[in-house]
């Protein structure tokens, strides 16, 4: 089957729970080998977007496709298909660093030859070769983040999703993780970010911007600045962008 | 089911286990300390019941009577003075159970063919040791009496008496009747629950709790895959301590073996399974691994210990909760323990019971992965 040129595609994506409504009429499109940025506040349906498009919550309406497999009707199939780093880089903190590899590996079935390569290549990436046999628990944040990583993309997926991947590391950490988003742009994958650090939208080849729910601009980081006026940043283009969304919406 | 991510799950959570050195010495010490505590203090026999002997007969015939009592390894006759209120403060303070007190006239009424009395006081405060002592105090007097009979019929140049009716009583299993062998077989069930049911139930809360749970979910990992991974590791464990405890009832507790060892390991598999899903079962339920522990506490260790009919027999319950125990799975592996530690059958006789658990441990499984699913979802 050839891939379709969507990556990620939504249409009117709603999530209700109860009579809060977390994303509401979400529609985008990520192309394949996209840096594609969700930029907004916390509570602003970041999390809960990525967490529908990964199969791990069923879509309150509307549709979503990751890599032309419906998120609702086929959720293995999209699990096959992505990586998925959430918030809170959920390793085991009483494995070692080999071992936390090793189970991704297993979970993720790639094939036991495959899989000595991809540790190696998990080890090199996050700068933990000399680590490996540490405990997991005593890494400092930057290298469990990386870890982290690692272990969601041990068996190669066409699409990563990586919710808040920065908060809560220092700049130098958070400037070599953009790095490896880079190197895995480059090598064909197709990395979706959330982040709440407007800087990094700059490192996003197009980004959305979300709040209560809604997408409310959606385009390159350029583009968007340059729409705002002249010598507009990012904050000025979300503070416009809310403006006008709070005088649509009151 | 793909056998690469059953076996990350299983080598992952033996890590897990190998890597708690607390819980993990827990796991292996219980059955110990368990074993020890029940099969030394815990005993449901009474012998040696403290006894204090009142004899205001001073006779040969009264004499001849107390020789019995202390001959007897049912007594231990401790006291023979004071009188009355010797025995009523020495049952006030726990120190005797029993006084036997011989009326000054005794053996002139036996001499004189008259009813001889002898008084038993008893501590009824425990009334199953009580009635206990009691009856064997009377079968003691009673054959007392009956050889007195029959030795007077015999110095009159009379034949002896037959009694007409004669009990002879063969104890087919446990001749010894000792409770020890029969606790301790019990006692494994309840272990096996407890262990089982506590390891699990943390399992997957901790999950919950830590977050790792959401990253294995966004993975390709099924739901039944990891239940059964985790499984597969805490049988492991639970086998371990099966051959803990099996060790301790054969080696240290003299425990006869009269089955079949490889039925025992069979049930021992069956029965351990379904304890770990009722574990798993509860840590789907629970997503606090506190709320867990308390539900896995209630709901293993006091079926197992009160109604499998390990400490006390089912017959003897009312009926309804009779009819309780019959969804209580240690109910099952007591009765197949019991069967094959002491009377030695096998399967023809025990099939029942292997279906049940067989049956009860689908189920807990079936209701755990689907559960699990339904929270993912």
């Amino acid at each position: 089957m050839p891939p379709p040129e969507a990556a990620v595609r939504t249409e009117g994506l709603v999530k209700r729970f109860g009579d809060f409504v977390a994303v509401d009429q979400v529609t985008l499109a990520v192309q394949r080998g996209e840096i594609f940025g969700f930029l907004g506040p916390n509570g602003a349906g970041k999390s809960t977007t990525i967490r529908i498009l990964c199969g791990l919550l069923q879509p309150s309406a509307g549709r979503a496709e990751v890599n032309g497999f419906d998120v609702a009707e086929t959720p293995e199939s999209v699990k096959q298909s992505i990586g998925y780093m959430s918030q809170k880089f959920s390793l085991y903190d009483d494995l070692t660093v080999e071992e936390n590899i090793g189970f991704f590996g297993g979970v993720y079935g790639v094939a036991a030859e495959r899989r000595v390569q991809r540790a190696e290549y998990v080890l090199r990436m996050a700068g933990l070769a000399d680590q490996r046999g540490a405990m997991t628990r005593s890494l400092a944040g930057g290298w469990k983040q990386r870890l982290a990583l690692g272990c969601a993309i041990l068996h190669e997926p066409p699409i990563v999703f990586l919710d808040e991947p920065t908060s809560g590391v220092d700049p130098i950490a958070r400037r070599r993780f953009w790095d490896l988003i880079y190197e895995m742009a480059a090598g064909g994958s197709t990395v979706f970010v959330s982040t709440h650090y407007m800087e990094e939208a700059e490192y996003c080849h197009r980004v959305a911007l979300m709040y209560r729910g809604r997408v409310i601009a959606l385009g390159a980081p350029a583009e968007l600045r340059e729409a705002e006026g002249p010598g507009a940043t990012m904050d000025d283009v979300f503070i416009a962008s809310i403006e006008r969304e709070e005088a649509r919406h009151p | 089911m793909s056998l690469r991510r059953l076996g990350a799950i299983f080598r992952k959570e033996g890590l897990h286990i190998l890597r708690d050195p607390r819980s993990l010495a827990a796991a292996l010490l219980v059955p110990v300390v368990m074993l020890l505590l029940f099969g030394y203090a815990l005993t449901l026999d009474v012998d040696r019941v403290p006894t204090a002997i009142h004899d205001l007969d001073r006779s040969p015939a009264s004499r001849a009577l107390i020789e019995r009592f202390r001959g007897s390894r049912y007594f231990t006759v401790i006291q023979q003075e004071g009188g009355y209120a010797a025995i009523e403060e020495g049952i006030d303070r726990s120190r005797l159970l029993l006084g036997v007190v011989i009326p000054e006239n005794f053996s002139e009424h036996l001499a004189r063919g008259e009813e001889a009395r002898v008084q038993l006081l008893l501590d009824g405060s425990d009334s199953n040791t009580a009635a206990l002592a009691a009856g064997y105090a009377e079968s003691l007097v009673l054959a007392y009496s009956a050889d007195r009979r029959d030795a007077a019929l015999r110095a009159r140049g009379m034949k002896e008496l037959e009694m007409p009716l004669d009990a002879r009583v063969r104890v087919l299993y446990n001749h010894e009747l000792k409770s020890k062998n029969f606790i301790i077989p019990g006692l494994i069930a309840v272990i096996l629950m407890i262990i089982s049911a506590l390891l699990t139930s943390l399992t997957i809360a901790r999950e919950w709790e830590t977050g790792t749970m959401e990253q294995l979910l966004s993975t390709p990992v099924r739901p039944a895959e990891l239940l059964l991974g985790k499984l597969m590791a805490y049988f492991v464990l639970g086998m371990a301590d099966m051959a803990v405890a099996l060790v301790l009832g054969l080696g240290l507790f003299g425990v006869p073996l009269n089955g079949s060892f490889w039925l025992l390991v069979f049930f021992s598999a069956l029965f351990l399974f379904g304890a770990l899903c009722w574990g798993i079962l509860i840590s789907t339920v629970a997503r606090s691994q506190l709320l867990a522990f308390q539900a896995s506490m209630v709901s293993s260790f006091l079926p197992a210990f009160l109604l499998s009919g390990f400490m006390y027999a089912i017959e003897n319950m009312p009926l309804i909760v009779q009819q309780v125990t019959r969804i209580v799975p240690a109910r099952y592996f007591v009765t197949a323990l019991q069967g094959i530690f002491l009377k030695g059958v096998g399967m023809e006789v025990l099939w029942k019971e292997a279906l049940f658990l067989f049956i009860y441990a689908g189920l807990v499984f079936t209701l755990a992965a689907r559960k699990m699913r339904q929270k993912i979802a």
